[in-house]
Parts: structure tokens; C-alpha cells; sequence
């Protein structure tokens, strides 16, 4: 029978193996998703065949309270709100780790050192991986302020927690079965360390989080696989941990910033003083009906979005701006910064949403070469990606940050509602370009404004 | 049977590096989201947890706890992967 099990795991894990390969094209990665989950199902229905289970009430109990829950929030979840969505999953996936460490430990207070080294261990980085969760929801939410919290002695406290940590974990281990006391410290300590983990961290710094904490929610169920000898947590948990791994690095990379600093230093509270940089000549604005004449003679339209375009939910009418443009005759694309929107790949996902097709959603990298052909480039709520500071200024806190070269088009339009500063705070050379003119207004109105003048000149 | 395991793990680590690094950036939200659904693998050891016929309440508490948690992972990771994959379309063919 326990053969038997194994094989199946085996199976699940190819599963997941090819679904995560088949995640490498738009085309196929529905079906890979698909696989996938059919892993996920193979396993767990397996599991429950085991002879070591013997009370069913609770299990249901558990599956059908999570499955309610897991149903709804995937269906009715907006897509601008999937950071918190994967933040908030994130933690869940730690707490269960965290969860079967201590279930385990519970039931067999008695066990070999190892065990208990891995029992701490899926408890430290399952806790760590709850509240820090939590907290990057909240910060997202904004239900936390997004400010970065810097105090001073911070690192010796986060310090003297880990160590904390250590002590009573060794002390744990010691005589596992009567140190139930220092389990219980370990377990709030682990909370208290993902909170202060995340607390210093601002709010446009969340993709790096989030995907780290992706990272640890895998290393916490393959630590948990550890406890309970199960090969199938490893592996499924290696392979999540390595994601985030990525995924962060990918993060870090765009924003070209190393890890520790996202890390231990609060990114707002830095670059205040630097920004009061120089303003450079005077910005041209220009009134939607001169710029539909504009667009009107395009061959080729790129659209760089942001954040911005998503909070104004702007994407449908871009996307119908876009189809006017390729009735005319222009070829659109568009432009997508790694850290456009809130998480690894957001803006796809809302312009996806937006029906916009993937073959059109173009990388940073590859579009940069194209843009000196490019007719019209137009910046929509983003700022500091097409900042061409972080190519040019050596003193610019950005500077060395791979951005999209916007102003490399012959002309571009940037759509904003005020001469603001971005999120990191700092001057957009870009606005006082020669070839750069100004829409001011909500995004949204500017580009209806755009679109009903083209329909007018359809009629 | 540890030195078994860790290398599974390293194995499996060096396994994810390779497919991940191919997953173009397009597809970055739904990868995440996908591999948080296949983090809720912890769902096995939890039903482990929770099937044991335990003692006493405490056990059983987070044995359940364990299960809804992951539960929640799984399910409402592939629902909304698959949702999200869902939009992403070719270009349709030129429409008239």
C-alpha cells in the first residue's frame, strides 16, 4: 500500500513538473495549470487512502471549510486586487506548515532530535511566513500605512529576536517532551519576526516581498515534508521556493536595487533629499484634439502603462483607443516595465483582463530597440520606468535602473494629472523633453476624449 | 533516509530553477499564483495531521486548522490561475 502511495506521489510530482513547464507559453499554460491541479488532486486523494488515517469527520470538516472559502475568494477577487489575493495565500500556506510542525509534535511530544530540528524549522519559516504575509496585505490594503518604519536599533531588535529564537529552540530540543513552554516561545517569536521583518519595508516595495514570501511558503511546505518524511512536500515545496527565488531576483533587478537594501532600508525615507533635484526648462502641454491629429498620422503607436492606468481603471478604454488605432492603419503595442503594477507581471494580467491580446503585451527588453521607429509613445500612469534619468544622471537615485526608453519615440505623450513626482519621489527629465508633450487630466477622461474624437471622424 | 530527503531537495531546487527561468515575465502573476497553489501541498501532511486518531482536543484543532488553510491554498490558487490564464487570448483574427 505505502508503495503504492509513493507511486502516485511520484506521478503528482511529474504533474506539477510539466504544468510549471508548460507555464513557459500564453498558449499553453491553461492546460499546464490544469495538469497541474491534477496532481494536487491525485495526491491528496491518495493521501486519504492512507492506512495511517482513521477519523474522516474532521477532514471534511477542514476540506469543506476551505473549499467554500478558496472558491469564492478566486472568483470574485478584482484583478488589480491580486497582490493581496497571492499575499494573502502566501500566509495561509505558511500557517498550514506551521500547523502541521505543531500537529505533529503535539501527537508525539517524544521524538528523534532530527525530527525536531525540522519540526522548528517548518514552525520558524511557516510563522515567519503568516504574519509577514499579513502584513504585506495590510500594507497593500493600505489598511497598514505604506510608509517604511525605520527606528533606530531596529536590526539589534530583529537580532536579538532571531537569537531569541535560537536559544529557546535549542532549549526546546533539549527534552522536546516536557518543553511544550518553549515551543509556545517559539511559535509567538516566529510571528513577532515576520511582523518586524516586514514593517521596515514601503509599499511600492511589496513585489519584492510578495515574491519573496512566495519563496518561503514553499520552503515552509518542504520543510514540513521534512517533519512527516514526505517526499512529495519537498519537492513541490523546492520547486515553489526556487520560483520565488526568481522571481524576487527578477524584482530587485528592474528596480536596480540589491536585496538587502529593499530589505533593511526604508526606500522613501532615503530619496527625499535627493529628489529636490533640478527642474529643467518648462513642460509643453497639449489638448487632446491636437494630439488625436497626432495619433491620427501614426504608423506606429507604443503605449506605456503603469500603475496609474490600473487605479484609474483605464486598460478598456486604452484597449479601445488601440483597436481605433489599428482600424487606422497603426501598428500598437505595448510596452511592459518588469515592475508595472504591483506584482511580477501584473499589467498583463489587467490588460489581459482588458482583452488585450499577448501577443501585443511586448518585454522591456525587447521593445527598447524599436522605440527610435516607434510614431507615438504614450506614457500612461507610469513615471519613474520611463525616466530617462536612470540612464543619464549619475546622481539620480535611480540611476542605473533599466527603464524604458519612451523618450527615444518621436514623440511622446505623457498622460498625468499634475507635474508630481513619482513614487520614489523624483523628477521625471522626461516631461521637459523637446519631442515630449503633456495631456493633463484623469487618464481615463483624456483617452474617452481621444477615442470619441476618432469615432467623430469615422462619421 | 535525511541524506535521502536533502537530496530530493537539492535536486527538486535545481529542477525548479530550470522550468522557472523559462516562464516568460508575461506570465509572471499567474506563476505565482500557481506556485502558491502547489505550496498548499502542505495539504497532505495536514491531512495526515488531522486523520490521525488523536488525543484530545488540541491535536485535532490544528490538524483541522492545518487542513482548512491549505485547503484554501489549493482550491482558490488553481481557480484563480486558471481564471487569470483564462483572459490571456491571441489576437483574434481581423474581425469583417
Amino acid at each position: 500500500m505505502n508503495i503504492a502511495i509513493n507511486i502516485i506521489y511520484i506521478v503528482a510530482a511529474m504533474l506539477f513538473i510539466f504544468g510549471l513547464k508548460m507555464l513557459s507559453s500564453p498558449r499553453t499554460a491553461r492546460t499546464g495549470n490544469l495538469l497541474s491541479a491534477l496532481g494536487m488532486l491525485l495526491a491528496v486523494v491518495v493521501t486519504l487512502f492512507d492506512k495511517g488515517i482513521l477519523t474522516y469527520q474532521w477532514i471534511i470538516t477542514g476540506l469543506a471549510v476551505g473549499t467554500v472559502i478558496g472558491f469564492f475568494s478566486a472568483r470574485l477577487v478584482a484583478m488589480t486586487a491580486m497582490p493581496e489575493m497571492v499575499a494573502l495565500f502566501n500566509g495561509f500556506g505558511g500557517i498550514a506548515s506551521l500547523l502541521v510542525g505543531w500537529a505533529v509534535y503535539q501527537m508525539m511530544p517524544q521524538l528523534p532530535l532530527l525530527q525536531i530540528i525540522t519540526i522548528v524549522l517548518s514552525v520558524f519559516i511557516g510563522g515567519v511566513t503568516f504574519t509577514g504575509s499579513m502584513m504585506a496585505f495590510g500594507k497593500l490594503r493600505e489598511i497598514i500605512s505604506g510608509k517604511p518604519l525605520v527606528f533606530k536599533g531596529q536590526r539589534i531588535v530583529n537580532g536579538l529576536i532571531l537569537a531569541g529564537i535560537i536559544v529557546f529552540s535549542i532549549l526546546f530540543g533539549l527534552n522536546p517532551a516536557t518543553s511544550y513552554t518553549y515551543f509556545l516561545i517559539v511559535v509567538a517569536l516566529s510571528f513577532v519576526f515576520g511582523v518586524m521583518f516586514v514593517v521596515p519595508i514601503g509599499g511600492a516595495d511589496m513585489p519584492v516581498v510578495i515574491s519573496m514570501l512566495n519563496s518561503f511558503s514553499g520552503l515552509a511546505a518542504a520543510a514540513a515534508g521534512f517533519v512527516i518524511n514526505n517526499n512529495i512536500l519537498i519537492v513541490a515545496g523546492s520547486l515553489v521556493g526556487a520560483s520565488g527565488v526568481i522571481l524576487t531576483n527578477i524584482m530587485c533587478k528592474a528596480m536596480n536595487r540589491s536585496l538587502p537594501n529593499v530589505l533593511f532600508s526604508g526606500f522613501g525615507a532615503v530619496t527625499e533629499k535627493a529628489a529636490a533635484g533640478t527642474t529643467q526648462g518648462e513642460a509643453k502641454a497639449l489638448s487632446p484634439a491636437d494630439a488625436f491629429l497626432i495619433l491620427e498620422a501614426a504608423q506606429s503607436v507604443v503605449v506605456v502603462p503603469g500603475y496609474g492606468l490600473a487605479v484609474a481603471q483605464a486598460q478598456h478604454v486604452v484597449k479601445e483607443l488601440a483597436d481605433l488605432l489599428e482600424k487606422n492603419g497603426a501598428e500598437v503595442r505595448y510596452a511592459i516595465h518588469p515592475v508595472a503594477g504591483r506584482m511580477p507581471g501584473h499589467m498583463n494580467v489587467l490588460l489581459a483582463e482588458a482583452n488585450v491580446p499577448y501577443d501585443q503585451l511586448i518585454e522591456m527588453d525587447s521593445i527598447n530597440p524599436t522605440m527610435p521607429t516607434v510614431d507615438v509613445a504614450m506614457v500612461i500612469g507610469a513615471n519613474d520606468v520611463v525616466n530617462p534619468a536612470a540612464r543619464e544622471q549619475e546622481s539620480s537615485p535611480i540611476y542605473g535602473m533599466p527603464i524604458i526608453n519612451a523618450d527615444e519615440a518621436k514623440t511622446v505623450f505623457v498622460l498625468k494629472r499634475s507635474m508630481a513626482t513619482g513614487f520614489a519621489g523624483i523628477q521625471n527629465p522626461l516631461f521637459f523633453k523637446e519631442n515630449t508633450r503633456m495631456l493633463f487630466g484623469d487618464a481615463k477622461s483624456t483617452v474617452q476624449q481621444l477615442v470619441s474624437e476618432f469615432k467623430d471622424m469615422e462619421n | 533516509m535525511i541524506i535521502f530527503l536533502l537530496l530530493i531537495l537539492m535536486l527538486s531546487i535545481f529542477l525548479g530553477f530550470e522550468l522557472i527561468s523559462k516562464v516568460p515575465s508575461t506570465l509572471h502573476t499567474p506563476l505565482m499564483s500557481g506556485s502558491n497553489a502547489i505550496s498548499g501541498i502542505t495539504l497532505v501532511g495536514a491531512l495526515t495531521a488531522a486523520g490521525t486518531d488523536v488525543n484530545g482536543w488540541v491535536a485535532i484543532a490544528l490538524g483541522v486548522l492545518a487542513v482548512a488553510f491549505a485547503t484554501i491554498n489549493v482550491v482558490g490558487g488553481y481557480l484563480v490561475t486558471d481564471r487569470m490564464l483564462g483572459m490571456f487570448k491571441k489576437k483574434e483574427p481581423a474581425k469583417k
